[in-house]
């Protein structure tokens, strides 16, 4: 497209990728004004705080539910992703590498997971978890959000790992190398940057979860940021509570905005390992 | 998704020529295969296989944990009363409006998005990282995101608009609202999606058709679309099936006042609200079918096959 690249068109693909910027940025620049206005000011329609104040961040941090629910969502996110990749790495190593039977019915099983809507899924669970003692436990959320990260990771390693030289590995072990430096040194640095982004993956996708959580949990023992925010709503009748949500937003983002900094190529790379490369 | 049948087969080098049945090699192979995949396997049977099973069972029971005691296999009876019910079916229609609406949205703007990011010749890492915000704010975010916009005693978004009616007072205007945040947080996926395909578009072909005197109209539709098409078909369908699912967002904007609720909504009102797990599972189950039946419509004549090359 060189011949293209007019000033006309440059223009108009400038004016283009403003508009994107806008277009993605634009509801958390409101959410982070509105988190920063003052009670009194908050229903006056600017899109801008015309008085600022951090008074709603420490009002968040300052309720006996929203800081739990913040440990308990980094927590079980956390040991969700670990878990997942621990699992996947090894299920997709087997499906990639070597001859058994049953490994499209694997992945056709694992896709179809994916596509199993959580309501249908939540129902059981909820019955079961209370009499085994699973409710309103970290396990209890842990276990269902299994069901779409293992499925996620067993793909995009599965990808990942297609694309690995195995046969370096080989090459290590003639040059001298034992089975587990030639794991160590050769094939763990080729197969890292799939489990990174796969885990970053699996983070963003238990991190957003909202009906699992709000079924399953039923106090600061299990609870989580998306489920505590709703509950700012019911906090009073006569204030509004949109400050302290609007905060809580804001802090629930702020790890999520981190990772797509430092990680947007992997994170790219990830959602269209799977889909577009077939 | 990645491939399903394709997988390269890795048979053993130099395996010993078979004398009867498999080697010891293959087998131990096979044995090996097995092991790594069983904890994979067991946790997805476990947590995703055996409550579709339950919740099945539980819908042609009377199992209502009001009343524990009652409880009894009553057949097709919870599906009866949910198919004639008009709310499942009026539901079934709002689901059916956020669906096609978000998901057509979602295309169009992603497909612009994306023809934006791949012929930008600056910020590429910018807009990328800007895309991504959106993919990854948690979708209760972008509920009260938008909802707190268009609210008047919080927002900015009515009086900017001059909305006489604020608009999540009104069947439309929450259906707008809804549909906004879930076009908001997903268009992301599609247009990243399909900045993989189009970087995939020999670039030859659209010269060529320049010189054949093929307007830019007619080399979006003759030239980019056919050739991203597998890639869109994947696209729709997951977002399809996403959409269908919708929960988080309703039961933020309006938990389904304004009779704005979807069938996820109303499966979680019936199941714990109102704690009748026999009819609330009949909704789960009556939803599963939705959706296995949207996945087989797409994979049998629209080719999404996540399984082919």
């Amino acid at each position: 497209m060189e011949s293209e690249n007019t000033p006309a068109r440059k223009t108009l693909w400038g004016l283009a990728v403003i508009a994107v910027l806008v277009y993605a940025l634009f509801p958390v620049v409101w959410i982070i004004s509105l988190s920063l206005k003052t009670p009194e000011s908050i229903g006056d329609g600017s899109f801008l705080p015309t008085h600022w104040t951090t008074s709603n961040y420490s009002a968040v941090f300052n309720t006996d539910f929203f800081p739990p629910a913040l440990r308990n969502s980094i927590g079980i996110a956390l040991i969700t992703t670990l878990l997942a990749l621990a699992f996947a790495s090894a299920a997709a190593y087997a499906i990639t590498r070597l001859d058994f039977p049953g490994k499209t019915l694997i992945l056709a099983g694992a896709l179809a997971v994916t596509m199993f809507p959580a309501i249908s899924i939540v129902g059981g669970l909820y019955n079961v978890w209370r009499n085994v003692g699973l409710f309103d436990t970290w396990p209890g959320l842990i276990l269902p959000y299994l069901t779409f990260s293992l499925p996620l990771c067993i793909y995009i390693l599965s990808a990942f790992f297609r694309e690995i030289p195995w046969d370096l590995e080989k090459a290590a072990q003639m040059d001298g190398a034992t089975p587990l430096q030639a794991f160590r040194r050769v094939i763990l640095p080729l197969a890292m940057p799939g489990v990174f982004t796969a885990g970053i993956l699996a983070f963003i996708a238990a991190w957003n979860d909202f009906l699992y959580a709000n079924v399953l949990t039923t106090s600061n023992a299990a609870r989580t940021a998306p489920v505590a925010m709703a509950y700012f709503t019911g906090a009073s009748q006569f204030q509004q509570p949109a400050g302290a949500i609007a905060a809580g937003a804001v802090v629930v983002t702020v790890p999520i905005l981190i990772m797509v900094l430092i990680f947007q190529r992997r994170i790219v790379s990830g959602l269209t390992a799977g889909a577009v490369k077939g | 998704m990645a491939t399903v049948a394709g997988t390269p087969a890795t048979a053993p080098v130099a395996a010993p020529p078979k004398s009867h049945g498999l080697t010891e090699r293959a087998r131990a192979e096979r044995k090996l295969g097995l092991m790594l995949v069983m904890p994979s396997v067991v946790v997805m049977i476990l947590v995703a296989g055996f409550p579709i099973l339950y919740a099945i069972w539980l819908s042609l029971h009377r199992a209502d944990l009001r009343f524990p005691n009652l409880t009894a296999w009553i057949g097709l009876d919870n599906y009866i009363s949910v198919l004639s019910s008009h709310t499942w079916w009026s539901d079934f229609f709002n689901t059916v409006i956020i669906t096609v609406f978000s998901v057509a949205l979602e295309l169009v703007l992603g497909l612009l998005i994306a023809e934006a990011m791949y012929r930008a010749l600056y910020a590429r890492t910018w807009i990328r990282v800007a895309v991504l915000v959106p993919y990854g704010a948690v979708t209760v975010v972008s509920a009260f995101a938008w909802s707190l916009a268009f609210n008047p005693a919080t927002g900015f978004a009515t009086q900017w608009l001059g909305l006489t009616t604020p608009p999540l007072t009104t069947r439309a205007g929450s259906f707008a609202v809804i549909i906004l945040s879930d076009v908001w947080k997903t268009t992301p996926f599609i247009s990243l999606l399909m900045l993989g395909a189009l970087a995939l578009v020999p670039e030859d072909l659209y010269k060529a058709a320049k010189v054949d005197g093929a307007t830019a109209w007619q080399r979006f539709w003759r030239i980019t679309i056919p050739l991203i098409k597998p890639a869109l078909a994947i696209a729709v369908l997951f977002r399809v099936l996403d959409a269908f699912r919708i929960y988080d967002s309703v039961y933020i904007i309006t938990n389904g006042s304004n009779n704005t609720a979807s069938v996820s909504l109303l499966g979680y009102q019936v199941l714990i609200g109102r704690l009748d797990l026999g009819l609330g599972s009949a909704i789960a189950v009556l939803i599963f079918l939705c959706v296995c039946i949207i996945a087989v419509v797409f994979f049998r004549f629209l080719g999404a096959s996540p399984q082919r090359r």
